[in-house]
């Protein structure tokens, strides 16, 4: 059997996106997911890989804003687009964003795996929903269904996705 | 003055580093130029291997090396039986990589070595075996039957082991009861599933020719001691770390896996760092599993209800091998009584081989197969008898003044009998009632019903010994140059906060702010001495061992301080990071000042260190610069070995409502009431529970591993195992009973595994109460999908 040498898994692609406000310009294999993308060639290891098959959200990123699955998206897939990790959640200054606070506050992660993940999940939901403060337990927990936390059974970051409305509403 | 940070709701000292993306998880881990590996496994559960060609795999590019099972030299043997107990007498462990038979879908066959891991992935389906397959038989019952195809040929039965323990005296207890309840439970094959699948990294530095090692384990010290044995290494050369880990919950105490022992090896032999992540389906059918037992237990009781005697008869699915021992049914059979006084208790297990994943502790260890198991029996005990089911738990509770309470002869995982310390039961009964209203609960259920609403009030009291022995220690340093103080225990964390606890413990003691107390764990290279995460016992073991270090220190810098201010020692005080005088109103000494003078100097490579440099005033004395047997500088270690494990305990209770059409349920309120003794930080041990409790839901509700007949695991995936999400997960109520467990310093009981175990049974009794009227059968087996409630509602109307 040859059929290993009829295609070239590595060929080699070059990209232009933005990464947390920076420009990067990267040559990538065709192949190359996103998350290892971010991963391994830009050392941004804060976005982690819970399952590769997209359930978990343990992965997600935002692309051009919108949170996505970073383990279903190939990297050649992001050419000119803007990616956000939560290595660029916090403000340039180092002072932490709402949902980062909240987290902390609410005590929302345990051993930290997901927390990237959701922290990015619920910033994009902050973004899209403007009556968190005052929504009811269901509701959140309807929009925060798409990310898998194994440590801290979701009761604290219910209240965090509260609490970081209110902190987002504090400031703006 | 410092406030006691004992028992506050301090925020964690790991967070910051982990919410900005900034966690050391293995894969995290720089390494230059590494190698990646893959495993082929078996797809086949029972098979003898007829032919294995790595070539194709091995010519394709970026591919170093296949090993298989004859590439491994000296580590081609059997990985050892962790546990050892007599009763094991056909104990059976696996090698690194199978030889010329597999025994479960999933089992290491080769390993790949590539320049990355998709050319290794490649690689690996390139690797071709061909099987002449074995009968299997994976049903439980039927594996352990006479005539079930074996999994090992030389293991008669397929049973590893048999234990039988008694305490009292069973039959006299039996023959002088007015009613016995006989019922059988069946709790389904679960995995812990950590968000963080295994991983582990490796070096190889040729010049000082240590090795290191990364790696998602519970137990760093002991995998040391496992890779220096087969390596053949002095322990000083082998250096085990467990950076950050994304959740353990009991199948990373277990070791060597092949991938600790192949990737090391490849480390050593290409001369440079390899790599081996797990992939999420790899880990469902990698990574050891747990739960499946069926409990026969009986109840002999007097007609008012009271228990004289308990005999459990249960079957322990211990996978195709038993490396572990036999710790899982050990721990199950001495909770099978519960917080119940029964003097007379017979328990006899089989821990049985099936072609399937091998088993080891997952989250509670038996102790929520034991819970359903007796709580259940007293369900029905109480239904039979006509007795309310909270009266009948009432009735039989060890009481305060009953403490300690010894069950002779029935011994515990940490080889002594089972002796509860402390407990209020009945007052934690009482609080759940309260809580629940559960008088008021009656009346609303009654009139659900007469609007066709099924309400159902369900509870479920466990308790669980915890803080098992042998050992561990805590090491205390201040460091001299800023004042901080270093602290080590031979543990690692997944998440459990222990860089905050143990540093609020150690504040207490040396008046320093929590964060400034640097808690370093999981790294043989900084402190190797102890156990391991397991049995929720790090609070109690080593909190009480870092606790007598700090006191230790305590005194150390006290000492010291009185000696630089000419004072008393017993007028220092200790107080935001200084010692001064009380009430003198004078600033007094740092603690970097404290431990700089401590240590007799001859550079002064900063003006601090002036200060304890030989020629300095305050150095000069007539003796030597340090007296007989003192030691440098503000440091302490200490060991805490508990005389037994001590009980946590606590009780759940749940109302739900259940759809009669779709059998959906729905939780209208979970109350946990729980007692682990003192608790160093409520918020921290509200989140264990609290986690606890959504994985007792996943086991109650979802989790379920489906062997299919020829033993392929076919939900090997998120997609397919559910686990919860959000939406799955009801608000937990709390309410904390604190009684100190007198076996240790602070008064801790040991809480990580608490919530998960008593959640199946409080769901399946609330669930019996809500669908009484319609006579369901009684639930005896989970989890609870509502294809299984349609059934025992069908079996019930099938009966009339």
């Amino acid at each position: 059997m040859t059929e290993t040498t009829e295609f070239e898994p590595n060929a080699l692609v070059r990209i232009n996106v933005e990464v947390n406000g920076r420009a990067v310009s990267e040559e990538v294999s065709t192949r190359l997911l996103l998350s290892d993308f971010l991963r391994h060639q830009l050392r941004l290891t804060g976005t982690h890989v819970g399952c590769e098959h997209g359930v978990c959200g343990a992965c997600t990123v935002h692309i051009d804003g919108t949170p996505a699955r970073s383990c279903l998206t190939l990297a050649v897939q992001v050419d000119g687009c803007s990616i956000r990790t939560v290595e660029g959640l916090a403000n340039a200054d180092g002072s932490l964003h709402p949902v980062q606070q909240a987290f902390k506050e609410c005590h929302a992660l345990q051993c930290g795996f997901c927390t990237p993940g959701f922290m990015m999940a619920v910033a994009g939901l902050l973004d899209e929903r403007d009556d968190l403060r005052t929504a009811e337990d269901d509701s959140i927990r309807e929009d925060i269904a798409g990310n898998v936390c194994r440590c801290t059974g979701y009761m604290n970051i219910v209240s965090a996705v509260r609490r970081a409305a209110e902190l987002t509403n504090e400031k703006g | 003055m410092s406030t006691r940070q004992f028992g506050a709701r301090v925020q964690r000292n790991e967070d910051d580093r982990l919410i900005r993306g900034k966690g050391r998880y293995v894969d995290d881990i720089p390494l230059e130029g590494a190698l990646h590996g893959v495993f082929a496994r078996s797809n086949v559960a029972h098979a003898k291997i007829t032919r294995l060609d790595v070539s194709r795999a091995a010519a394709l590019p970026g591919v170093l090396k296949v090993y298989t099972h004859e590439d491994l030299g000296s580590l081609d043997m059997k990985m050892p039986l962790l546990i050892p107990h007599p009763c094991i007498t056909h104990g059976r462990t696996q090698y690194p990589l199978a030889r010329d038979e597999v025994f479960y879908v999933g089992q290491a066959i080769a390993f790949v070595v590539a320049v990355d891991r998709y050319v290794a992935e490649d690689a690996a389906l390139l690797i071709d075996v061909e099987y002449e397959t074995l009968p299997v038989e994976i049903d439980l019952r039927r594996a352990a039957e006479p005539g079930a195809p074996l999994v090992h040929a030389d293991v008669p039965g397929n049973i590893a082991a048999n234990l039988v323990q008694e305490s009292g005296d069973v039959a006299s207890a039996f023959a002088k009861a007015d009613h016995i309840t006989s019922i059988t439970v069946h709790c389904e094959r679960s995995t812990a599933a950590p968000m963080e699948c295994l991983a582990t990294a490796a070096r190889w530095d040729e010049v000082s020719g240590e090795l290191t090692v990364w790696d998602g384990t519970q137990a760093p010290i002991g995998l040391r001691g496992a890779l220096a044995s087969l390596f053949d290494l002095d322990e000083h050369a082998v250096r085990v770390i467990a950076p950050d880990v994304g959740g353990g919950f009991g199948p990373k105490i277990h070791f060597p896996y092949a991938n600790e022992v192949l990737v090391p090896l490849a480390a050593r032999e290409f001369g440079r760092p390899v790599k081996w992540i797990e992939d999420r389906s790899e880990n469902f059918v990698h990574m050891t599993h747990e739960r499946l037992q069926i409990h026969d237990i009986e109840l002999a009781a007097t007609r008012d209800g009271i228990v004289l005697g308990l005999r459990d008869r249960f079957l322990h699915d211990t996978g195709a091998f038993i490396p572990y021992g036999i710790a899982v049914a050990q721990v199950a059979s001495c909770q099978i009584a519960g917080p119940y006084r029964i003097p007379n208790i017979l328990v006899e297990f089989s821990c049985v081989y099936t072609p399937t994943v091998p088993v080891t502790p997952y989250r509670g260890c038996g102790r929520p197969q034991a819970n359903f198991a007796i709580e259940r029996a007293m369900d029905q005990l109480a239904d039979e008898l006509g007795l309310d089911r909270f009266e009948i738990r009432r009735r039989n509770f060890i009481q305060p003044e009953e403490f300690p309470y010894t069950r002779p002869n029935l011994i515990f995982a940490d080889g002594l009998p089972v002796t509860h310390d402390s407990g209020e039961y009945e007052q934690a009964l009482r609080a759940l009632m309260d809580a629940l209203d559960v008088d008021a609960f009656k009346a609303d259920q009654q009139a659900a019903l007469e609007q066709g609403r099924y309400l159902g009030l369900g509870l479920s009291f466990y308790v669980e010994g915890t803080g098992l022995g042998p050992y561990e220690g805590g090491h205390v340093r201040v460091h001299p140059i800023t004042g901080k103080v270093f602290v080590n225990t031979g543990l690692t964390t997944q998440g459990q906060g222990h860089a905050t606890v143990f540093a609020q413990i150690v504040s207490d003691q040396l008046g320093v702010a929590v964060e400034d107390v640097i808690v370093v764990e999981g790294d043989t290279g900084v402190y190797d001495w102890g156990v391991g995460t397991f049995a929720s016992r790090a609070a109690v073991v080593s909190g009480s061992a870092v606790h007598k270090a700090a006191v230790l220190a305590r005194k150390q810098l006290i000492d010291a301080a009185a000696n630089m201010l000419e004072a008393n020692p017993d007028d220092i005080e200790l107080s935001d990071g200084r010692a001064f005088v009380a009430g003198s109103g004078v600033d007094g000494v740092t603690l970097a000042e404290i431990a700089t003078a401590s240590n007799p100097l001859r550079y002064a490579f900063n003006k601090a260190a002036e200060r304890a440099t030989q020629f300095a005033p305050a150095a000069r004395s007539d003796g030597p610069p340090l007296a007989e047997g003192a030691h440098p500088g503000i440091e302490a270690t200490d060991y805490y070995a508990p005389p037994h494990a001590t009980w946590a305990y606590g009780v759940h209770g749940a109302i739900v409502e259940v759809d009669p059409m779709t059998y959906g349920i729905k939780i209208h309120r979970y109350v946990c009431v729980h007692d682990c003794g003192n608790m160093i930080n409520p918020m921290i041990v509200e989140g264990q529970i609290a986690g606890g409790v959504a994985q007792g839901m996943g086991g109650a509700f979802y989790e379920k591993l489906e062997y299919d007949e020829d033993g392929a695991l076919r939900n090997a995936s998120f997609m397919d195992f559910l686990i919860p999400y959000a939406t799955e997960i009801p608000h937990v109520e709390m309410i904390h009973q604190e009684t100190p467990s007198p076996l240790n310093p602070l008064g801790i009981k040991g809480v990580g595994e608490a919530g998960t175990i008593p959640v199946a049974q409080v769901i399946a009794s609330a669930i019996e109460d809500a669908l009484r009227p319609l006579e369901i059968a009684p639930i005896r087996k989970v989890p609870l999908s509502p294809s299984l409630l349609h059934s025992y509602v069908t079996e019930a109307g099938l009966r009339k």
